[in-house]
């Protein structure tokens, strides 16, 4: 009897979800839908069935040039990760493993960086970037990123690090390990989950940053935030190659998602919440 | 054990991040402040100098600047309560068992992965167009005028969006937290008779403070700088109707060349960001010390 109860209470709570969870959903699954619809079908009311003709996606690669902002946007938030993560395990390392007085002054001190808003430094920046000729450099733009992004992927190596314990370390050292020794043998395979969670969240991040990215770049370096966000233009009515633009750009950082909903909680919240 | 040559090379380890984020940081900032003392237009450099207060002044007495403060604050109040009552209600609901809840949790988490640009956009065309939107076929469906949101209502057209993309983080944080939950104090709670109501407010919500307080912080961090859903939607129009204060730095900077207000503008908004910043950083130091 209770359980033919609880067993109702799931469907009903299930429906529920589900048609909570597709509505919201639902802007993403309707450019979808829409990038396999022609340009007139795009237009003539709301259809869920689209004809399924790629002509679209062959547009936009063939008359907006996709692929370059692609690669950009590939190069950027790998490579700022990669640098970031470069500065930024050694610095972790230090402040969990060897932390002196200041360590926790330092770590506040790096998380107010992250607090300065972006337009308060824009016209030096701006400025600096015109100047030195590295508007639309893709490498200027990847260390602009890195640093943007390395509070958050200091604070979240050290919240990994500090999880392991130091026993292990004094252990290594009375079997005669080296220094080196300790962080080649027995620290980095620890190690390892909590980096590679960091350069998932820190490629998301870096993927999606709409601010510097749309400044500093024009064409060459242009990654797909300004590649997109030069569609806000009106030339007229061309939502199909519109969506299908969308959907390649939000595709792989979606799936890379997916992947790390825990991690996400844990890099965003700076630890407070896991 | 900590030998001095641990400590020394330990300091060797920190110093390129902190130097690398002491020189990001103060550079660029003390140049703002120097231009916002400063008259500068690259475009007319007879009167280029130093001219104290006035940029500030001429920013303060800018009806525009009004606008984009009030704004500002709207954003971020009007995204805050959308997420958090939508947040906390979701929350609620995926924590029940459910069929499919991977597939569920998936879904609803999705949005906060659409680049801004992305989201904006969709929103903009597909979803609100005043003529081609989803919107507008409901509301003719309904035997109803289709809304012109854009014109009518940019501001809320503008928090709506933000919304659906925070959203997902403020229900992905607080199912975690919820989670976390002992299910002996339920389970508990339910044995002594107290009924759905109760358990929210007398164990649920005390639960869940911390989480909301994080939510709240980290999001306003990022809905006081909002500038991509803006610029690809309403360009802050018409008029200022939905031009925040980011937005508006942007214009006086690289629109209209008057760096020196827009600097003032910039400093203003660092004014701004760190009143928030002071009681964020307590409540995340807290977590330190635990």
């Amino acid at each position: 009897m209770a359980r033919a109860v609880s067993t109702r209470r799931t469907a009903v709570v299930t429906v529920v979800a589900w048609i909570v969870a597709l509505l919201i959903f639902f802007p993403i699954l309707y450019t979808i839908i829409t990038s396999f619809k022609s340009e007139q079908e795009a237009i003539q009311g709301f259809n869920l069935i689209p004809s399924g003709t790629l002509e679209s996606y062959y547009d936009v690669e063939s008359q907006k040039d996709y692929f370059t902002p692609f690669l950009n946007s590939v190069f950027l938030s790998v490579g700022s990760t990669i640098l970031a993560l470069i500065v930024a395990v050694p610095a972790a390392w230090s402040m969990a493993f060897a932390p002196a007085k200041r360590t926790k002054d330092i770590l506040m001190w790096m998380l107010s960086t992250k607090m300065m808003p972006a337009v308060a430094v824009l016209f030096p920046i701006y400025l600096l970037f015109r100047n030195l000729g590295l508007l639309d450099s893709r490498a200027a733009l990847c260390v602009m990123l890195m640093l943007i992004n390395l509070p958050i992927v200091v604070w979240m190596l050290y919240t990994y690090f500090r999880e392991i314990p130091g026993e292990i370390l004094e252990a290594a050292r009375m079997d005669g390990a080296t220094l080196w020794g300790e962080i080649i043998y027995v620290l980095t395979p620890m190690a390892v989950p909590g980096i590679a969670s960091t350069m998932l969240l820190n490629i998301i991040l870096a993927w999606n940053e709409s601010f510097w990215t749309i400044q500093l770049t024009t064409t060459n370096a242009a990654p797909l935030t300004a590649f997109i966000a030069s569609f806000s233009s009106p030339q007229g009515l061309f939502w199909a190659k519109l969506s299908a633009a969308s959907t390649l750009a939000i595709a792989p950082i979606l799936i890379m998602g997916w992947f790390s909903q825990k991690q996400l909680v844990r890099g965003l919240t700076f630890g407070a919440v896991k | 054990m900590a030998t001095q040559q641990t400590r020394t090379l330990a300091r060797a380890m920190l110093a390129p991040s902190v130097i690398l984020l002491f020189v990001w940081m103060a550079i660029p900032l003390a140049l703002t402040l120097w231009f916002s003392f400063q008259q500068y237009n690259p475009l007319n450099p007879i009167r280029d100098g130093f001219v104290g207060f006035s940029n500030y002044l001429l920013f303060l007495h800018n009806p525009a600047f009004l606008w984009a403060i009030l704004n500002t604050l709207t954003i971020v109040v009007g995204v805050l309560l959308i997420t958090i009552i939508g947040g906390v209600a979701l929350a609620l609901l995926l924590d029940q068992p459910i069929w499919g809840q991977g597939i569920v949790r998936i879904l609803v988490i999705s949005p906060f992965f659409v680049m801004p640009p992305v989201a904006a956009l969709v929103w903009k065309n597909m979803i609100m167009h005043a003529q081609y939107g989803v919107f507008a076929d409901l509301a003719r469906a309904l035997g109803l005028h289709p809304i012109d949101w854009f014109g009518q209502y940019p501001l809320l057209s503008v928090i709506i969006i933000v919304a659906w993309q925070w959203l997902p983080f403020a229900t992905l944080i607080l199912l975690t937290a919820l989670q976390s939950l002992d299910g002996e104090q339920k389970e508990a709670a339910e044995m002594d008779g107290a009924n759905f109501f109760n358990r929210f407010i007398y164990l649920v919500v005390p639960h869940l403070a911390r989480a909301i307080t994080v939510v709240v912080l980290i999001q306003t961090i990022f809905l006081l700088s909002v500038y991509a859903e803006i610029l690809v939607t309403t360009n802050g129009g018409p008029g200022y109707a939905s031009t925040n204060l980011p937005f508006l730095v942007y214009q006086k900077a690289l629109l209209e060349f008057k760096i020196g207000q827009a600097s003032a503008g910039g400093i203003i908004a660092v004014i701004l960001a760190n009143i928030v910043a002071y009681f964020a950083m307590r409540a995340v130091g807290k977590n330190l010390d635990r």
